[in-house]
């Protein structure tokens, strides 16, 4: 059995690392590039940066954010949103970038998908795919965090996305998002046997045993998952800092639990999924940074 | 010798892949690393890193029109330490049968070849592997000490994306050899000044750091991957 991938996610806001519930509804948790030195040093697989307003004004802020990571972090680093054209896709892989994410631009020129992996590689391009369940038992692709609607087979889509050339597919499950009611096994399952690249499973992990569900039974290539490990490190770490005067500042202010979730760190995540028999990098449990 | 000055590390840019976390890397070990694809910079350089993702066949006719196919078998003869990534492991062997048969720069004679579409049990794979892989040491290696695997335990992950990988007709030059989905596969080569791997050491955490410390004392050492 192959190597599952651990993948935290962070999704960014300003300068801001933010959590929502169903990618909307917005807490600030502290500085993304703080977290992501800490998962690295910790055993993260790779990262993914998924910035959630995907403002141009804002760039600024992601490419510092992707400069001020690739500096000192070690793992490939993906990074989406907003990310419309070659222009954009450049943009953010000479900032330090190892791979981008693409859901938007790419639903509405599929082609983008074949010209990006022309120009970058095709390892180089992620497609991302907002999925919602309609009342049917289809699952629909979405844009703009799950708001905007268009019509298009999540299953079709993946197909199609990955004859284009796509490197791996990141599938979020919009329904269960931010839930901690668990992964859309069903979802999961029909795209990854659906097409022969990886498939990253994201959107719903509420505690351990959802993760080891999707890899045995949604058979996903990797996981990606945020609030488990956002909240065990918070629940860690003095909170300090400056934040600015965005996103909604309440839960750091209040110093409330989040109880959807069930606290994990990434040691205490592999050792279980070892401990069920799936196969994931272990000895990096903890990376010294002098080695 | 550089006891003062950076060594100077040439990164060839030959259109084939993202080379910035390869100059990071490079960086965060004391080297000044140039990303380049001039002639005269390369050969004027204390070492050369092959590094690339893509397509064979592009490659080469790439590295053809940059004028850079002899400048690098040449460098591989000089005894400047050499380093090859992914990509650039594989244009060192003999041939490529991706999209059609591909000449390499034969600085190892050997095959490239892609990973077939069903396991031995007749299971579909999934391919590129993409993700963290053991390597371990190849049997007929008694130790890593004289490479740039020096201080890296046999068993270590690193990370990889590849469909295919490499063949080489000798057995002296491999260094060490992955399983990916039951294949067994060569992720490593070294002889002399060359050393060459499948995975990607700059996206393989601090143990893939160790390998550019590695590659950054045997510049400092002319060549040399120990320090008598």
């Amino acid at each position: 059995m192959k190597n599952i991938r651990i993948i935290p996610r962070l999704d960014i806001k300003g300068p801001n690392l933010v959590k929502g519930i169903h990618l909307e509804g917005l807490r600030v948790l502290g500085k993304p590039e703080v977290f992501a030195r800490y998962y690295y040093e910790n055993g993260a697989d790779e990262l993914i940066y998924i910035d959630i307003v995907a403002s141009l004004y804002e760039r600024n802020n992601l490419l510092d954010i992707i400069r001020r990571t690739a500096n000192e972090i070690f793992i490939p680093l993906t990074v989406g949103g907003g990310l419309r054209n070659i222009e954009d896709m450049r943009t953010v892989l000479r900032a330090g970038a190892d791979k981008v994410a693409l859901n938007t631009a790419v639903l509405k020129n599929p082609e983008l998908i074949r010209e990006a992996s022309r120009i970058f590689g095709s390892s180089t391009i992620v497609v991302s795919i907002e999925a919602i369940k309609q009342p049917d038992g289809h699952y629909l692709a979405y844009t703009d965090n799950g708001r905007e609607f268009t019509g298009i087979d999540v299953l079709e889509w993946a197909i199609r996305a990955a004859e284009l050339g796509a490197g791996e597919i990141l599938l979020t499950s919009v329904d269960r998002e931010g839930t901690g009611l668990g992964y859309d096994l069903e979802l999961t399952r029909k795209v990854a046997q659906s097409v022969a690249i990886p498939v990253i499973a994201c959107g719903g992990a509420g505690k351990m045993a959802d993760i080891k569900d999707v890899v045995l039974e949604g058979k996903a290539d990797a996981v990606s998952f945020a609030s488990l490990l956002h909240y065990d490190f918070v629940g860690r770490q003095a909170l300090e800092g400056d934040f600015s005067e965005e996103g909604n500042l309440q839960y750091l202010k209040s110093g409330n639990k989040f109880n959807r979730v069930q606290p994990a760190s990434l040691l205490s995540v592999k050792n279980y999924l070892l401990g069920s028999g799936i196969n994931c990098r272990s000895s990096a449990a903890r990376e010294k940074v002098n080695v | 010798m550089f006891d003062n000055i950076r060594p100077k590390v040439s990164i060839i840019d030959y259109g084939m892949g993202n080379l910035f976390s390869v100059q990071k890397a490079c960086e965060y070990v004391g080297l000044e690393a140039n990303v380049t694809f001039d002639q005269k910079d390369i050969l004027k350089s204390d070492a050369v890193i092959l590094p690339g993702v893509g397509a064979f066949g592009d490659a080469m006719s790439n590295l053809n029109k940059l004028g850079l196919v002899l400048a690098l078998k040449d460098l591989a003869r000089s005894g400047k330490p050499f380093f090859g990534i992914c990509l650039g492991m594989q244009l060192l062997m003999s041939e490529s049968e991706e999209f059609g048969s591909h000449q390499g720069l034969n600085i190892f004679p050997g095959r490239v070849v892609r990973f077939p579409e069903r396991d031995l049990n007749g299971s579909k794979i999934k391919v590129p592997e993409v993700g963290w892989n053991e390597i371990r040491m190849a049997d007929q290696v008694g130790a890593w000490d004289d490479s740039l695997l020096r201080g890296v335990a046999s068993g270590e992950f690193m990370y990889f994306v590849h469909s295919f990988y490499v063949v080489p007709e000798s057995k002296d030059a491999v260094l060490s050899v992955s399983t990916y989905e039951g294949i067994e596969y060569c992720s490593g080569i070294s002889a002399g000044n060359v050393f060459a791997c499948q995975y990607h050491p700059e996206r393989s955490g601090q143990r893939g750091v160790h390998i550019y410390r590695n590659f950054a004392k045997m510049i400092k050492n002319g060549g040399r991957n120990n320090d008598e």
